[in-house]
């Protein structure tokens, strides 16, 4: 059996962001790259921040399907540079986050002390306020929205 | 793979160092913050810290060639071997001492990194290309808590100045420069730290005039901690930092 390249991107599909379980490493950009020689598979992937926890588990994730998909020969690369950034994920991540209640990255934080303008993801107002620049995970801050009183995480462009 | 070039590993173990150093006093605040976000900002700052620490130390051992990893840096070397800048090492006093270093240090690191975003040496660059997007958060973030407490009310103004004029002096040492720190800049590897100055200091007294603080004025500038002199303080947090890891070799979950 020969193995594809499609075949290889098919399988990753299934595997998610640990932290956020809506979006598929491809969503999230973290997936950059596959390659296949014969039977052996080359993923690489980078982190979305320095410290993120979540990259070992992504790596073990993306053996454990190509494996249970009879790909055995697998290999799991990083890479740093390109530096990952939220341009990278794509609109039905950002569609599948804020669905999901997650407020999808907005403009990048150029200046210091600017605050981005973000809208509520539960009633799509802009009347919002952010409560703290970091929330569960270092990529999320926490912010509520003014119109629905509901709280929410937004993801920070980065 | 790995090229052998033994300034470039002295220089990531200083930034590496930097990093590993300060996520651990950051750390210290775990459960002690002043408010519930506050925690998990400083945690999320740490983190960033660690992360680029890991890859630091990681590029270290690498250029090293002596087959030391990341863990055999971080938890095998004895005080004088850790090349971190002192201000890192400081005890963290109250909050404003703690955000007053936090403000010095990444009003340095943004440019750093910034700079060493087009570093000839390509794993560094990577490694900038990364931390220099987080350490502008880490700086909105101190900015933020020196200017609401020193512009607050007269018990905060007075603690934010007393931490600011107490790691002030610390500051020094961030932009002395030395043989490895010439030749490095000549090679186009290291930012030149002279040229760091300049800009964290109109960062600094930007964020300090907002602040209704001023700036300390001192003669004194302690330094020593890239060739391995600490602080007394210094030791206490080594003994925490590598307790585990050396009571137990190997260990893992």
């Amino acid at each position: 059996m020969v193995t594809t390249v499609e075949q290889v991107r098919e399988v990753l599909a299934s595997v998610h962001d640990p932290e956020i379980p809506v979006l598929t490493i491809d969503d999230l950009g973290v997936l950059r790259d596959v390659a296949v020689d014969g039977t052996h598979v080359t993923v690489t992937i980078t982190p979305t921040y320095s410290g993120c926890p979540a990259m070992d588990e992504i790596r073990a994730d993306i053996v454990t399907a190509l494996a249970a998909a009879g790909l055995d020969d697998a290999e799991v690369r990083t890479e740093l540079a390109p530096a990952w950034t939220t341009d990278w994920m794509s609109e039905d991540g950002r569609r599948k986050l804020r669905e999901y209640g997650i407020a999808p990255p907005g403009e990048l934080l150029l200046q210091i002390g600017r605050r981005p303008e973000i809208s509520c993801p539960q009633c799509g107002s802009s009347d919002t306020e952010e409560m703290a620049r970091f929330a569960s995970t270092s990529c999320k801050s926490m912010w509520r929205c003014r119109a629905c009183r509901e709280p929410f995480d937004h993801f920070k462009a980065h | 793979m790995a090229v052998q070039d033994l300034d470039v590993a002295a220089y990531c173990l200083r930034l590496g160092d930097d990093a590993l150093v300060l996520a651990q006093r950051l750390c210290e605040w775990a459960a002690r913050s002043p408010q519930l976000e506050e925690d998990v900002a400083l945690m999320n700052l740490a983190l960033d810290l660690l992360g680029q620490s890991r890859s630091l130390l990681t590029l270290a051992g690498e250029r090293e060639g002596a087959g030391r990893d990341e863990d055999d840096l971080a938890f095998l070397r004895d005080e004088p071997d850790f090349v971190n800048a002192q201000l890192m090492e400081l005890d963290n006093g109250d909050f404003g001492r703690t955000m007053a270093r936090q403000l010095l240090v990444s009003a340095w690191s943004l440019p750093l990194w910034d700079a060493l975003v087009t570093s000839t040496d390509p794993d560094l660059a990577a490694i900038a290309g990364k931390a220099v997007k987080e350490v502008a958060y880490h700086l909105d973030h101190a900015r933020s808590w020196v200017v609401r407490l020193g512009d607050g009310t007269e018990e905060s103004h007075r603690r934010m100045q007393a931490g600011l004029d107490e790691v002030w002096p610390y500051s020094f040492e961030l932009f002395e420069s030395d043989d490895l720190l010439q030749r490095l800049v000549e090679r186009g590897v290291a930012a030149d730290p002279a040229a760091l100055q300049p800009i964290w200091l109109a960062t600094v007294s930007e964020v300090v005039a907002e602040a209704t603080l001023s700036l300390p004025e001192t003669d004194w500038r302690p330094a020593g901690g890239r060739r391995g002199t600490h602080t007394e303080a210094f030791g206490y947090l080594l003994a925490e930092l590598q307790h585990l890891h050396r009571s137990h070799p190997g260990v893992s979950w």
